[in-house]
């Protein structure tokens, strides 16, 4: 089975439709959103209105920090993100918000377990910056393969059985098998707003059978998005910022 | 997760096993056979085995990862692979004959001998470097040869492939390879040069070239680490013949900087193929190792020969190309030939380590007897050399960036081709024959050229043309209904 994975959406519609249309084009066959549906970007409503769609049609969508600053006061983001937050709140319908963090943290598939930020606490909403940080997550779940976003910059770990560990980071379009021999935490790029330096979208797709990841970059209309976010009043920076993909 | 019982008649994913054809340290290799595969094929199965450290493992799921993705003459086929949770193997086209290493009894080589063997592994390293991998395990026991003779880099399990993980990254305290190949940056830690393939090579060749491993075989880290700051002996100093040139090559591989070595392969390849060609320096004169001073220098100062921490194999290949300029001195124009002069210019401006090669073709009649001497009795092959010299001039590269080579031949575009691909060339740059009427008889070399090349090709004409022309002024095509002023 063909997943595609897409992490940090963050209301951005036109790189989550470029995205969205790129995994169909590669026989995606089940889709799974790695949470942070909104929050920076300008269009929150259809955002939501998209995953629950997918998910209504079998999708798999897990709760991340700015999901979850949606039923929470936003304690403990920046200025920036917590002006998007709450300005997104107030753009929300109560199913909307209901949707979002109603989200489970994390959900198990097979061999695989999907989650925002990191396995080892989840609700903590830790980075993966580097082979310690993704090692911790590793040794907190049994499962072979764990998917994760919150970063927005894409990064391959493994973990051999003697728990050596490696770190990569992925060429986008070079399919990458995941060995069974080792255990694997795939870090997903932001399809909503890139920090790599990289401008494009960015998902993954994963086949089950071949266990194969492929990291995509799919180039989008920025200027719409852009112009959305001032023109909603937004922090410019949050417009800015996806030109340059920091 | 209960394991294959592997023996003879066993079958695993098709694959019918047959004998045991070898045991190392850290694999077993069985021919094994499948029906709708026609050639030999070998099985390699890791030896897992209690107190097996897991270089064993590691070495082999890189292997495992690299080698299907590998194309090409120079590498094994690839026809399967199995993963660890039942039984991990690769099967690979089995290639018949021995390795390299059944030749160290032999050594050293007659020199000419050694140069070709060098040259076919250069050619085979072009190839693997430009499919993002570096081998890292250059020795004489990793290279076979094919009967059609291209040489076949074998194991795999130490290579690093650009776009995949380096799962040998973390996992050794020490460099993991043969010591006595080993690149000085490698005990550094840098796995991503693929120079240090260059190096590997060097030592081979110093090898089969005096008999003597230019690091000796020491083992120990210590013993290795003396190369990153002590130079071999001079093959000149244990062999009174040897040949400047050699010595050039061979030193020149051998550098401690790896960005004093040849930046590719494919320029290495090229040094090897045009041994009268190739520019002597200093270091094919030398007959004693740097001064204890510079050593000392070294020595001292490692830190500040550190080479960057990411290097960007495709990139750097990207950066030394090796340009080839077709030259019609016979029935060129000055035009013609000025533009190819900016057309090179151009090229070269973009590409710092470009190394240019000027040809020229000599064409043969089918029944001349005489070739080389015209009616004047002049030698038309030295006078085409000394034209492409002062053509090349106005580039004022390096001598060691600058051949160039009078062809003989009958037919020219053909003769063209040839060098392309022998000299692994990235990008050819002709000029379209201007006379028309000259090439409704003769047909367009450059068309024939730019259609078959292995490589990019450039078809340069006078501006003057092209802007009556079609706008894409680097295809012949574009012009061919185009008269030159003034030609009727």
């Amino acid at each position: 089975m063909r997943l595609a994975l897409f992490a940090d959406i963050h209301a951005n519609r036109q790189a989550f439709a470029a995205c969205l249309e790129a995994a169909r084009a590669r026989g995606a066959e089940r889709l799974v959103c790695l949470g942070d549906i909104v929050g920076y970007g300008a269009d929150p409503e259809w955002a939501v209105d998209t995953v629950m769609g997918l998910v209504a049609d079998g999708a798999i969508a897990v709760r991340g920090n700015h999901d979850h600053a949606i039923g929470t006061p936003s304690d403990g983001m920046n200025d920036e993100a917590r002006a998007a937050v709450d300005w997104t709140r107030g753009r929300l319908s109560a199913g909307q918000r209901a949707f979002l963090t109603g989200l489970p943290l994390q959900r198990e598939e097979d061999n695989r377990l999907y989650v925002h930020s990191e396995a080892s606490d989840p609700a903590k909403w830790r980075y993966v910056r580097d082979t310690a940080d993704a090692a911790r997550s590793m040794l907190a779940t049994e499962l072979q393969i764990t998917f994760c976003g919150h970063i927005h910059q894409p990064g391959l770990y493994s973990m051999s059985s003697a728990a050596k560990m490696t770190r990569f980071v992925p060429t986008s379009g070079v399919a990458v098998q995941l060995l069974t021999g080792r255990r694997w935490l795939a870090v997903l790029g932001s399809v909503g707003q890139p920090r790599d330096g990289d401008p494009a979208a960015s998902f993954a797709m994963f086949d089950t059978v071949s266990r194969e990841i492929t990291y995509v970059r799919v180039p989008y209309d920025i200027q719409t998005a852009a112009a959305r976010i001032r023109a909603n009043g937004l922090p410019h920076w949050l417009a800015d910022r996806l030109f340059i993909g920091r | 997760m209960a394991a294959l019982k592997m023996q003879p008649g066993a079958v695993i994913d098709g694959f019918t096993i047959g004998e045991q054809v070898h045991r190392g340290g850290m694999a077993t290799l069985w021919t094994v056979t499948h029906p709708g595969i026609n050639v030999p094929l070998l099985m390699k199965v890791p030896l897992l085995s209690e107190g097996e450290d897991s270089a064993a493992i590691v070495s082999f799921e890189m292997e495992q990862m690299i080698l299907p993705r590998l194309s090409g003459p120079h590498v094994p086929a690839c026809f399967g692979t199995g993963d660890f949770e039942r039984q991990a193997y690769v099967v690979m086209e089995r290639i018949p004959g021995q390795t390299l290493y059944k030749r160290i009894g032999e050594l050293p080589l007659p020199y000419e001998e050694a140069r070709a063997i060098a040259g076919k592994i250069a050619a085979a390293l072009t190839s693997l470097h430009r499919q993002n991998v570096i081998h890292h395990d250059i020795k004489p026991s990793s290279i076979m040869f094919r009967e059609r003779s291209e040489a076949v880099l074998i194991d795999f399990g130490l290579s690093h492939h650009e776009h995949l993980p380096d799962l040998l990254q973390e996992e050794f305290r020490l460099p993991f390879g043969t010591a006595p190949y080993m690149a000085p940056e490698r005990l550094l830690g840098v796995r991503d040069d693929p120079r240090s393939d260059l190096f590997s090579l060097g030592v081979l060749l110093y090898f089969f070239t005096t008999g003597v491993r230019p690091f000796g075989e020491t083992e120990t880290l210590r013993g290795m680490r003396r190369r990153l700051w002590r130079d071999p002996y001079p093959p000149r100093s244990l062999r009174d013949d040897y040949p400047p040139w050699l010595q050039e090559i061979v030193l020149r591989c051998l550098e401690i900087d790896p960005g004093a070595r040849y930046p590719t392969a494919a320029q290495l390849a090229f040094d090897l193929a045009h041994p009268e060609q190739v520019k002597l320096t200093a270091r094919s004169q030398r007959i004693k190792r740097d001064s204890i001073g510079t050593v000392w220098h070294r020595r001292f100062n490692l830190g500040a020969v550190q080479p960057q921490p990411k290097s960007d194999v495709a990139a750097q290949l990207a950066s030394s190309p090796i340009v080839m300029v077709a030259l019609d001195i016979a029935e060129g124009s000055a035009v013609l030939d000025e533009a190819i002069r900016v057309t090179a210019e151009r090229v070269l401006s973009t590409s710092p380590s470009a190394r240019l090669a000027c040809v020229n073709v000599l064409k043969l009649n089918r029944l001349a007897i005489d070739r080389t001497l015209d009616e004047q009795g002049q030698n038309k092959h030295v006078d085409r050399l000394v034209a492409l010299q002062h053509w090349a001039r106005p580039f004022r590269l390096e001598d060691n960036r600058l051949t160039v080579h009078v062809l003989e031949a009958i037919d020219p575009a053909a003769a063209l081709l040839e060098f392309a691909a022998v000299n692994l060339v990235d990008h050819i740059i002709i000029g379209a024959r201007q006379n028309s009427m000259m090439r409704a008889l003769l047909g367009s070399v450059s068309a024939q050229v730019a259609s078959e090349a292995p490589c990019t090709v450039t078809v340069v004409r006078p501006s003057r043309l092209t802007v009556q022309g079609e706008s894409k002024g680097t295809a012949e095509q574009g012009a061919s209904d185009v008269a030159p002023p003034g030609m009727f």
